[in-house]
């Protein structure tokens, strides 16, 4: 600590440099924090996911759906506690751009599959009452201005309805959160009853099913015992985790994963060169000055501990900044309506580790040659 | 006891210049007193600069031994000859090599970072060398806003700060005009007589020469009888 105040002059020797190359750290920290988030939309889905659900999809396609009359074999299956069903509705809003999850679902077993969903009582009660009401997750509601009793008419690129129109009229009944921040909630819940009856073909049929079961220990068993029992039939199954559902489902957009990764490589290794340099240049500028240092008594280990901190510092002040705003665009303001998008603490954690390692990896030469320093050597180049 | 601070026996220092050895130093005696003030001269190359370096711990010879105060130095680490040299040794360069990012107070601090103090008795033993120096109203002054000279008395309180036996200065005059030059060696002068300390000054100039007590002339990597210069 008592080295702070000579390494932070030090830092402001050139002070144009030295701002340039924190502007670079933060930008690139700034980048991080964005990237992470998004990364977290995508590998989000996997990471929410209940090692205690399975998904039931048709064997060949999630496009193809199931006979609904599989719900009660599902059940049937020891292991099995509780089952739901979705349906793709593929609807939007006014605009085709208004583009957004609608699920026609069983209400009370639907919840019973996601207790993570969240809505009031009598909010629930009255989407149960009421055959035509949907309920809306709390990000489209603050998107959308929609509030509880609005009707809204939605365009199905799928369903016709038996009136042969594509536009399906439905009454917001309740709003829905989920406990876990980082879960989406730009989701419409269609009443499975209502929609069945209203659309014009596809009656008695359901996309997917969600089966909870006793244990996640359980789930390559109880999956097989349901695809088992749908073998041979005109509607085969493939049963997977959530997760592994998630997965291929993310799947479908390329690895979303790496592609951010090779990025952010790209974009710390320019960090680094960029810091690298800035830093051999101040010790090459410097060299003097760090033998006067050691003439006075300072110690080769206490010279390279003071580089290393210079360059650390410089990371800690770009890179904290980066972060910081990061956090505060994606966590606090919400800036990016995107669901999931959440810094969440690992990645947080991740950051600063980057940024210190950064600013070690940045240092180490430049330190190094200032330990090596020779005293006379260096003092004779003043 | 001795009251001899340096002694050195048989010093010998020898630079590899490519394929080819350099002797600066040869078989070199030296005793020097505590509380002596010596002048070292000769002509460039001679060694005085050398020698300078192996008495303040920042070069080995080669052969010979050293011995300042109770430290055997040519048997000594490069990490104990640093921490040896921030209590012993106050050095004061002819460009003054003070930080330009410090202000004068800061510069004369610098030493102190090394020891247990903390940030009040630091400043507290810098103002009271800069006050020896003449220079407590130039605290906060930076390198850039000082002359040459208050620039050396900078370095001088550095030097000094904590509280070192030995000074040793290398051509502390030389980039400076005489009547500068003059109130420099006055103030080591002082700085020998009414605090003790020990001076080595190394010149090329025979007037800064006569404010020491003794003169020794080096040529060829060997002192010259004292007396002959």
């Amino acid at each position: 600590m008592k080295y702070f105040y000579l390494v932070w002059k030090s830092l402001w020797r050139k002070k144009v440099r030295t701002i340039l190359t924190i502007l670079s750290v933060f930008v690139a920290f700034l980048l991080f924090g964005l990237l992470s988030a998004l990364n977290q939309v995508f590998s989000g889905a996997e990471d929410l996911a209940d090692a205690r659900r399975l998904v039931t999809l048709d064997k060949i396609s999630i496009i193809n759906s199931l006979p609904s009359s599989y719900l009660a074999r599902i059940e049937s299956v020891p292991g099995v506690e509780r089952a739901a069903h979705a349906s793709w509705f593929g609807g939007y809003y006014q605009d085709p751009r208004n583009q957004f999850a609608q699920f026609a679902v069983d209400p009370a077993r639907y919840l019973d599959v996601y207790p993570e969903l969240t809505i009031p009582d009598d909010q629930r009660e009255k989407w149960l009452r009421t055959r035509d009401s949907v309920i809306v997750g709390r990000d489209l509601v603050e998107e959308f201005g929609w509030s509880v009793g609005d009707r809204i008419p939605m365009y199905s690129s799928i369903w016709t309805n038996t009136s042969g129109s594509q536009v399906w009229d439905f009454e917001i009944a309740g709003v829905f959160d989920s406990e876990d921040p980082r879960a989406s909630t730009q989701m419409m819940l269609i009443q499975y009853d209502y929609f069945d009856e209203g659309r014009a073909f596809g009656q008695g049929t359901m996309g997917w099913f969600i089966i909870a079961i006793d244990s996640a220990g359980n789930a390559a068993q109880i999956a097989n015992a349901i695809d088992t029992q749908f073998a041979n039939s005109p509607n085969e199954t493939k049963t997977s985790t959530e997760a592994a559902f998630a997965e291929s489902f993310i799947g479908q957009y390329g690895n979303i994963g790496l592609i951010i990764t090779l990025i952010l490589t790209a974009v710390f290794f320019t960090i680094l060169l960029v810091s690298g340099n800035t830093m051999s240049q101040s010790v090459r500028e410097r060299i003097p000055e760090l033998a006067v240092l050691k003439t006075l008594g300072f110690t080769d280990g206490n010279v390279l501990s003071i580089v290393l901190a210079e360059s650390t510092f410089v990371m800690l002040l770009g890179g904290g900044l980066g972060l910081g705003l990061a956090l505060l665009v994606v966590n606090v303001l919400g800036a990016v309506p995107l669901p999931g998008f959440y810094l969440d603490a690992a990645a947080v954690t991740n950051g600063v580790v980057y940024i210190v390692l950064a600013g070690v990896a940045a240092g180490i030469f430049p330190a190094l040659q200032a330990k090596r320093l020779t005293i006379i050597d260096a003092l004779s180049r003043a | 006891m001795s009251d001899d601070l340096v002694v050195l026996k048989d010093i010998s220092r020898t630079y590899q210049k490519g394929k080819e050895k350099v002797e600066v130093l040869h078989q070199l005696d030296l005793t020097i007193a505590n509380g002596d003030f010596l002048a070292l001269m000769g002509p460039s190359g001679s060694g005085k600069t050398t020698l300078l370096n192996l008495l303040g711990g920042l070069d080995q010879p080669t052969s010979g031994s050293i011995r300042v105060g109770d430290a055997e130095l040519h048997k000594m680490s490069s990490s104990a000859l640093s921490k040896w040299r921030s209590t012993n040794i106050g050095f004061i360069f002819q460009f003054y090599n003070l930080l330009p990012v410090l202000t004068a107070q800061k510069n004369v601090e610098l030493p102190l970072l090394l020891t247990r103090m903390n940030g009040r008795e630091r400043a507290n033993r810098a103002a009271i060398a800069l006050s020896i120096v003449g220079l407590e109203d130039r605290a906060k002054h930076y390198p850039r806003e000082l002359s040459g000279g208050q620039e050396q008395r900078v370095a001088i309180a550095r030097a000094i700060v904590s509280d070192p036996n030995l000074l040793l200065c290398d051509e502390p005059t030389g980039d400076l005009d005489r009547e500068t030059a003059d109130e420099i060696l006055r103030l080591l002068q002082a700085l020998n007589k009414e605090h003790n300390k020990t001076i080595v000054m190394v010149t090329h100039d025979s007037q800064a020469a006569e404010y020491a007590r003794h003169t020794l002339h080096m040529d060829k990597g060997t002192l010259a009888p004292e007396g002959a210069g």
